[in-house]
């Protein structure tokens, strides 16, 4: 059986013989892009639902279950609630920054998922310089929840949102510095040609050792950048109320929130792409059936999240001096010297391969 | 179709720097300034230069800007507005940018721009054999000068950073 994935194509020929090019590629574009902003809106969603059944299930709590079956729709009642909610704010905000701020957090989060692999037909931007505009746009975020912060004049906002600044910018070192070992393997920064190397192996066992130390790191610094707890100093609940978004109501709060469900999913899914093939199934099982490539990224995608949630739930909350002891006395040193043995394992022919 | 992008994001750009000159709010003008380097980084987009925008992104946007809404965050308190300065410095402060636009303008207009057709991407693997190649045109001695130079600002910052505990290193660390 194969049966080929060409909806897009039909859709593709369909318009450009409908149109002149220039407004086909332009109404093109623009169905892209809906078509995009829900599925991740409804994703972002449904990632809200599994974290609270995944958190129920390890407190030994049912979770939410009435909505629909076993609580499928509990999360889009959640947002149509918050959709009429009113929009408060503070007294002296700075109204338009603090109006601005929620969308640099989800458009930063939105934007890095167009050069997401999601099977072989399935992306929007193959970019060549592709992991590098992934790390670029995501460091725009953290702009969004510093202005957030600031702007509505809160004292525990602004301490959540200067917090955050500090995790951010640290983390980030880590997260580019364990994708770059990995990109020494590939030799391409481009996402389709970091999945086509992967086909005599999954990087983190081309790679082994280094591919491995690399994935941690990753892991570690990913989960930080997401600030989900063990490293959710920015919104700690017994410390700082809501943190950054404490004055935020209604859509505004709900775009934080949906940004970093969002930014969980992107975390997970440039994992899977650099460390555990992408689309590629495990040893090529499924070669001949490639429309499977989408089950595939998205099974290995929420194995990674399922962990992430599994971190959040099992390990307390560091310190702020913990925290960036982590960063600078730990991870980076060993990230550095991680780089090096990549190098010397790729230019002594070390690798793993199938 | 282009050229109307083009303007767009060239329309974007001049209205926030100005925005940015002109608003008296320090926060937001930071924010005036963020805006114009993302719409030049659009620019390099445009031109089919991803390594170039991407760097203008994660250098300009992602790291100056945070630096400086940094700095705000730390000295200035919402309700501040920036004074508005004395008359003759206005006058001053125009007529120089007056002058720098002109030598702007000038060298542009003067300069014979050549026309490259069917431009291809730099790769990122060019760059990176150009930055560190010692033969003809390679740049192997500006990438050694500023990586001493960063260096010493990294030594420095860490000596600043210290401060008095450099003498009585003997006091508990927290």
């Amino acid at each position: 059986m194969n049966v080929p994935l060409s909806i897009t194509k039909t859709i593709h020929e369909w318009l450009f013989s409908a149109m002149n090019p220039s407004v086909a590629s332009g109404v093109e574009m623009v169905l892209i892009a809906l078509v995009y902003l829900t599925i991740f809106a409804v994703l972002g969603l449904f990632l809200v639902l599994l974290e609270r059944r995944v958190a129920a299930w390890f407190q030994l709590r049912v979770g939410p279950n009435r909505v629909g079956y076993q609580g499928l729709l509990q999360t889009m009642a959640d947002a149509l609630k918050l959709v009429s909610k009113e929009l408060t704010g503070t007294d002296r905000a700075d109204k338009f920054l603090y109006n601005l701020a929620p969308y640099f957090v989800i458009i930063s989060a939105l934007m890095a998922l167009a050069v997401i692999p999601f099977s072989r037909e399935f992306q929007a931007f193959d970019i060549n310089i592709g992991i590098f505009f992934l790390i670029a746009v995501s460091s725009i975020g953290v702009i969004g929840i510093l202005l957030g912060g600031w702007s509505s004049n809160n004292k525990f906002a602004l301490i959540g949102a200067m917090r955050s600044g500090v995790q951010t910018i640290s983390y980030e070192l880590s997260v580019g510095l364990s994708l770059l070992t990995m990109i020494l393997l590939t030799g391409s920064l481009q996402l389709s040609e970091i999945i086509e190397v992967q086909k005599e192996g999954w990087l983190i066992a081309q790679g082994h050792i280094p591919a491995i130390i690399a994935f941690m790191i990753y892991m570690i610094a990913g989960t930080a950048e997401t600030n989900r707890a063990p490293f959710d100093m920015v919104e700690a609940e017994s410390e700082l109320g809501a943190g950054f978004h404490t004055e935020y109501s209604g859509m505004k709060f709900a775009y934080f929130f949906l940004a970093e469900f969002i930014n969980m999913f992107l975390i997970a899914a440039i994992a899977t792409t650099v460390f555990f093939g992408g689309w590629l199934s495990p040893f090529g099982i499924t070669e001949s059936l490639p429309w499977l490539g989408v089950f595939w990224f998205l099974m290995k995608t929420f194995v990674l999240v399922f962990l992430m949630m599994w971190f959040r739930w099992t390990f307390p909350r560091l310190r702020v001096d913990q925290l960036l002891t982590l960063e600078w006395k730990y991870l980076l040193p060993i990230n550095l010297v991680n780089i090096v043995l990549m190098a010397l394992l790729v230019w002594g022919n070390l690798t793993l391969k199938f | 179709m282009e050229r109307i992008l083009f303007y767009v994001i060239a329309i974007i750009a001049i209205v926030f720097a100005l925005a940015s000159v002109i608003s008296r709010k320090m926060l937001r003008s930071v924010i005036y300034l963020l805006f114009v380097l993302c719409s030049i980084a659009g620019v390099y987009f445009m031109m089919d230069y991803n390594f170039l925008a991407a760097i203008q992104l994660t250098v300009y946007a992602g790291g100056i800007v945070v630096l400086i809404i940094f700095s705000v965050l730390l000295v200035h308190h919402i309700e501040l507005e920036l004074e508005i300065a004395k008359f003759p410095k206005q006058l001053a402060t125009g007529l120089l940018c007056l002058a720098g636009l002109g030598v702007f303008l000038y060298t542009i207009y003067m300069h014979d721009f050549q026309v490259i057709g069917n431009q291809t991407t730099t790769s990122t693997h060019d760059i990176g054999s150009k930055l560190l190649s010692y033969e003809e045109g390679g740049f192997i001695l500006p990438f050694e000068v500023i990586s001493i130079l960063l260096l010493a600002v990294m030594v420095g910052a860490i000596i600043l950073a210290k401060g008095t505990l450099t003498s009585n290193s003997e006091t508990k660390q927290p």
